[in-house]
């Protein structure tokens, strides 16, 4: 163990760095463009919103290996045809559930907020979103959670990450070079979900005094 | 609005022909049967619902033409499910049509705490979230929301529902004050026809999405325009309602028998015998009202008196013609008297109203004018016997 650290540790911490970075990139695109989708699906007729769901579903069940192999004849190799890749992948829990969310907002507060003279915007700013604001946050740690885990896989384009430990690992039959990656991939993953957590609390908004 | 129509896709016509005016601080109640077009017919006017025909003018403009974000913040609404903000404080949900228009904050506060005092709750409930109240009380903030930013216009949809009669009653009569007093304009929907009756200048009656009548409280009870309005009346209130509008001077008995003080008791017993009365109703000769006799005074003092005028009861009970007739119900239960002597306003004895005018007026209120001569008929019979009768047993 101390061994291990003494010769990879530098590049452990590399690693661990380029996988945060990857999965960082890859969530915050997916929060970017899948929050305002799901919102913008429930102010479009309900049949047009099937359709947005069902791209969005059928992405969802590509091997995660085969979307990442087709990343490189458009994109080439390394990081940035991983971030698309694993940004692709972090688009369906936060759609759904933003989605899912909105559409869940009692109907007699955004017809209050219309009623009070709000405008569409804030309506979706001031009562929707905070409303909906726990559902949308479980969506995204549920898309951390996977984009964590497959961002290991982004090695395999030669985008770097803890992957890269588990790759050789495997292709040298060196457990302590697999267990190098797994262990921290799983740790990062439960951190992240943690402080996820506490931000799904965070944007909880209050409704008693305490 | 005029030519209001609302038919909603999917084919059903909620409102037809809708037409109406709303002349500055009135207070109009809108009330029918449950899917009546009610609340379709309120929310188009702050453009929450857009009507299929028709138009609805705001002091003469077409609001159709007006922005709808601007319109709606003028106009208080309160929701039939009240609609509380649960992630905003109190003070923040009665504030929020205020900060939409950018009061500033002092203004607000100070709106917040005139509002929470206006429904009688605490001040520091200001800092606690809708959850934190009471149903009633959440209610309440639902009204003072629709106020906070002085609305000339405000609209209610069953504002008063989960409300207990007390703070029910407290709440009439708050938005029955802002209307008589600030001169607020009031649209009103209920099912309550006493909180209509109570409030109302002009009650609107819808039935599947028509105007059933348009009137003021007391043309609705006193000339329901048809059946479905006269059961939603219900027949309790019409009986109810008739003593309120109605006169003594219109119910009672005309030419009620009555004697002169200077006649004596043997003149005045065959008075009662030929009339069959066990009491007489003493008059001068100008016909002014002076006092009764009544049989026993008779039987006990036969002997020892000569004239009327020594054993007449002088202090008697008598109400005006012009009066109204639930005063004199009133008297006549409470007092268990027998009969009223009725009295011009210069003190003349006009006519009587006794139990069995009652009887008329309940009879009436039930089954309508069309059988009144009857009944009043049938009555004049039994008010010349019916008493007689009774104290012709006392006295053998
Ligand atoms: N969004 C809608 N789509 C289709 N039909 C509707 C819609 N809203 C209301 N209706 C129908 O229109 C009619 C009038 O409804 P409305 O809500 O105006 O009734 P209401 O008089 O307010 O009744 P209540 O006293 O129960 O509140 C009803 O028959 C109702 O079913
Ligand atoms: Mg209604």
């Amino acid at each position: 163990m101390i061994s291990f650290l003494e010769t990879y540790g530098a590049q452990m911490i590399l690693k661990t760095w380029q996988h945060i970075y990857i999965s960082a990139f890859s969530l915050a695109l997916g929060v970017i463009v899948a929050v305002p989708l799901g919102i913008l699906m429930t102010r479009v007729k309900s049949s047009v919103a099937n359709v947005i769901m069902s791209i969005a579903s059928m992405l969802q069940t590509i091997p995660a290996m085969a979307l990442l192999a087709l990343m490189i004849p458009f994109l080439g190799i390394g990081a940035f045809p991983a971030i698309i890749a694993l940004f692709i992948y972090s688009l369906l829990p936060i759609l759904r559930n933003t989605y899912l969310g909105m559409e869940d907002v009692e109907p007699a507060l955004i017809d209050a907020a219309k009623g009070m003279g709000m405008t569409g915007w804030q309506s979706i700013i001031k009562v929707e979103v905070p409303m909906a604001a726990p559902v949308i946050m479980s969506g995204v740690r549920l898309s951390a959670t996977y984009v964590i885990a497959w961002a290991a896989l982004a090695s395999y384009i030669g985008a770097g990450g803890l992957g890269d430990f588990i790759f050789n690992g495997l292709n040298l039959y060196r457990t302590d070079l697999i267990l190098g990656g797994s262990i921290p991939v799983i740790i990062l993953a439960l951190i992240v979900d943690w402080l996820l957590g506490k931000l799904e609390a965070v944007v909880t908004p209050r409704t008693t005094q305490s | 609005m005029s030519h209001l129509n609302k038919t909603y896709p999917g084919g059903k016509v909620a409102v037809k022909d809708f037409n109406l005016e709303i002349e500055k601080g009135e207070f109009v109640c809108f009330i029918g049967t449950s899917g009546s077009g009610k609340t379709t017919t309120m929310r188009m006017i702050n453009r929450m619902l857009s009507q299929t025909s028709g138009t609805i003018k705001l002091n003469g403009e077409d609001i159709g033409k007006m922005d709808p974000v601007k319109l709606r913040r003028k106009i208080g609404y309160v929701i039939q499910n009240i609609g509380l903000m649960p992630h905003m404080t109190i003070r923040d949900n009665i504030t929020l049509v205020p900060r939409l228009l950018k009061w500033p904050q002092e203004k607000m506060n100070e709106r917040a705490k005139k509002m929470i005092k206006l429904v009688e709750l605490p001040e520091d409930y200001l800092d606690r979230y809708p959850s934190e109240l009471s149903g009633g009380q959440q209610q309440r903030i639902g009204v003072v929301r629709a106020l906070a930013a002085d609305q000339d216009l405000v609209l209610m949809d069953e504002p008063f529902g989960a409300l207990d009669p007390i703070t029910r009653e407290s709440l009439q009569d708050l938005v029955k004050d802002l209307q008589e007093r600030l001169g607020k304009t009031f649209v009103f929907v209920t099912h309550d026809m006493d909180e209509a009756l109570k409030l109302s200048t002009k009650i609107v009656i819808m039935d599947g999405g028509e105007i059933m009548q348009v009137a003021s409280p007391d043309d609705v009870l006193r000339h329901p325009a048809n059946e479905f309005v006269e059961n939603l009346i219900g027949k309790d209130r019409l009986i109810q309602a008739r003593p309120s509008i109605t006169t003594v001077g219109q119910v009672m008995l005309k030419d009620p028998i009555a004697t002169t003080p200077g006649k004596s008791l043997t003149d005045a017993l065959r008075l009662m015998h030929d009339k069959r009365v066990d009491s007489l109703l003493v008059t001068d000769e100008a016909g002014i009202l002076k006092g009764v006799i009544g049989i026993e005074d008779v039987d006990y003092n036969f002997n020892s008196a000569t004239s009327v005028s020594d054993i007449m009861e002088k202090d008697l009970f008598y109400v005006q013609s012009n009066s109204l007739i639930r005063d004199t119900v009133e008297r006549i239960l409470k007092r268990g008297l027998k009969n009223i002597p009725v009295v011009d306003d210069k003190h003349r004895l006009v006519g009587i109203v006794t139990r069995a005018t009652l009887v008329d007026i309940v009879y009436d209120a039930l089954w309508g004018d069309e059988a009144e001569d009857e009944a009043s008929n049938n009555i004049h019979h039994e008010e010349d016997a019916a008493p007689a009768d009774a104290k012709g047993g006392e006295t053998k």
